[in-house]
């Protein structure tokens, strides 16, 4: 069974469509890459997923249950979901060590010892158990985007949303960060990434979606996506972006 | 961390030149800046003691004697503007506080509650305290109900605190709307409910960011505790306006005046000094 499912689902903003009628299904362990030029709604669709945004038609399910029923408890649905944000969004007003807790101690009620010892754990495994009582504004940017993905695993999702977690960090950050995401995927997390690093998107993804105006115009293992796409949109899109030498 | 390897710093010729030159710019300047207060101070004395009407001004405002006489009972006047303030702050913080986070109640549930707080600061802010402070002194005793205060240091406070809480709702609305609404949406990725963002994410950084303008407000909140004397209790202008009143001499208001500033300076270097840390931290954090 699939582990989230997205039905049709369909977003406006002021009588713009900037979803349309999206259909996607992510089998548990999978991981997803959404591509697309900027304004396809890749960003729009991953907040949808972590209701951070309310849709406008369709369905999403997480673990076979509606999480975009209007009597479903959202607060709850989102401590399944985590999400990893291109801005990175830590809370400067705290350490490294309590923006990672936060969420485990006033949301799952865990206390703050085996709070601090699950996210020593995390900080130890990626490398930054040094930082752990720093301030975010001491960190270098692929520090401070490590720190926002352990923060984000610390509640133990069982689906991790990442949107463009690389763009805003130096070339010589990103290979940092690409390299958590990839050790994420060999300890069995299911991602949905929004990504413009396409070789990056190759090389992790079980399943490339191409979006396009807010329609998923093609989707299927990255060989195909790249290789052979089928719809003459995807070639273009694929064409500019090895024109402008990111493939 | 570790210093890398390499070549130990010693400082260069070039270096030390470049610094010795710095610190003699810097005593010039120093220099000039002290001439120039000392010149303008110097002006401005000679401009006002050779004004036709000093030798009178200074006998009504600089009388020793008066001073001496009356500053006891303005010391105790002004222990009770400083009651006033230290009693009114703190329910002002709470109350704007309150105010500003009842406004940014989304749910349709709560809509008496924000019309209330909008009509509150539309309304408080509008009135002049001075204004006020008659309204709420002699209408609240005029009312005869049980158990409501006829003190007019109480009814001073409530006046007070009804009139600073409706700016200082403000100011907190302001500081809870600069926070970028990238961190409430990483607040609510965690699952933290909307109470839980707004007490461990929102409003943290929101205060830290109006300290400087909450202090700006408190200054001038205790300047206006000497409002309260309109209501007759004898806080340090109604002091001095008594002993001025006895002994046809204004010495008295000057020795008051003096009182305010020598506690409102401090808080104006205190409120620069947190301006200028929060503008570094600033600095710092340039993330969004
Ligand atoms: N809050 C909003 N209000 C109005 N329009 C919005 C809002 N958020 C997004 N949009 C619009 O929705 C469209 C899709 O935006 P989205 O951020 O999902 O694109 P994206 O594929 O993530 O782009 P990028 O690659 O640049 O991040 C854009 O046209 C954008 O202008
Ligand atoms: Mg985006």
């Amino acid at each position: 069974m699939s582990l989230l499912t997205i039905e049709g689902v369909w977003k406006h903003y002021h009588h713009h469509s900037v979803l349309r009628g999206i259909d996607l299904e992510v089998a548990p362990h999978e991981v997803v890459c959404l591509i697309g030029a900027s304004g396809s709604g890749k960003s729009t669709l991953l907040r949808c997923v972590n209701l951070l945004e309310t849709i406008d038609d369709g369905a999403i399910y997480l673990d076979g249950a509606e999480i975009t029923d209007v009597r479903a408890d959202a607060d709850q649905v989102r401590g399944r979901i985590g999400m990893v944000f291109q801005s990175y969004n830590l809370f400067p007003h705290m350490t490294v060590l309590d923006n990672i807790t936060l969420a485990p101690r006033k949301v799952q009620k865990v206390s703050r010892v085996q709070a601090e010892k699950q996210a020593g754990e995390l900080l130890a495994r990626f490398g930054l158990s040094d930082k752990a009582r720093a301030y975010p504004d001491r960190l270098s940017g692929g520090q401070q985007q490590r720190v926002a993905i352990i923060r984000a695993l610390a509640t133990q999702p069982r689906l991790l949303l990442l949107d463009e977690v690389t763009s805003a960090l130096d070339p010589t950050l990103v290979t940092e960060v690409l390299g958590v995401i990839r050790e994420l995927k060999d300890s069995g997390m299911t991602m949905i990434l929004a990504t413009h690093e396409m070789s990056f998107a190759r090389d992790i993804a079980d399943t490339v979606c191409f979006l396009e105006g807010g329609v998923l115009l093609e989707h299927g293992p990255p060989e195909q996506i790249f290789t052979a796409p089928e719809h003459p949109r995807t070639r273009e899109f694929l064409q500019r972006v090895l024109d402008a030498g990111r493939l | 961390m570790e210093e890398p390897a390499g070549p130990a710093w010693v400082k260069s010729d070039r270096q030390l030149r470049r610094e010795a030159e710095l610190r003699g710019r810097a005593r010039r300047s120093i220099s000039i800046a002290t001439a120039s207060t000392v010149l303008v101070a110097v002006l401005l004395v000679i401009l006002v003691t050779s004004s036709p009407g000093w030798p009178r001004v200074r006998e009504t405002f600089f009388d020793f004697g008066q001073l001496a006489e009356s500053f006891p009972d303005v010391l105790r006047g002004f222990l009770l503007n400083v009651k006033i303030f230290v009693i009114a702050e703190p329910i002002i913080l709470v109350l704007g506080l309150v105010v500003a986070l009842v406004r940014g109640l989304r749910s349709p549930v709560f809509f008496p509650l924000r019309a209330l707080a909008v009509f509150y600061t539309d309304v408080f802010r509008g009135i002049p305290t001075i204004l006020l402070i008659y309204l709420v002194g002699f209408g609240i005793p005029a009312l005869q109900l049980q158990g409501a205060p006829n003190d007019p240091v109480t009814l001073g406070i409530i006046a007070l605190v009804l009139s600073y809480g409706a700016y200082v709702a403000e100011v907190f609305r302001s500081g809870i709307e600069s926070v970028h609404p990238s961190q409430r949406s990483a607040a609510r990725s965690l699952a933290l409910s909307h109470g839980q963002t707004m007490r461990y994410v929102v409003v943290p950084q929101a205060v830290r960011r109006v300290v400087p303008p909450l202090l700006n407000d408190f200054a001038s909140l205790q300047k206006d505790s000497a409002l309260v004397a309109l209501l007759g209790p004898l806080e340090a202008l109604r002091q001095s306006s008594i002993h001025a009143a006895s002994s046809f001499n204004y010495t008295p208001y000057l020795c008051a005046a003096a009182l305010f500033i020598a506690l409102t300076v401090p808080m104006a270097r205190f409120t620069d000094h947190l301006a200028a840390r929060a503008a570094r931290r600033q600095m710092g954090a340039g993330h969004v």
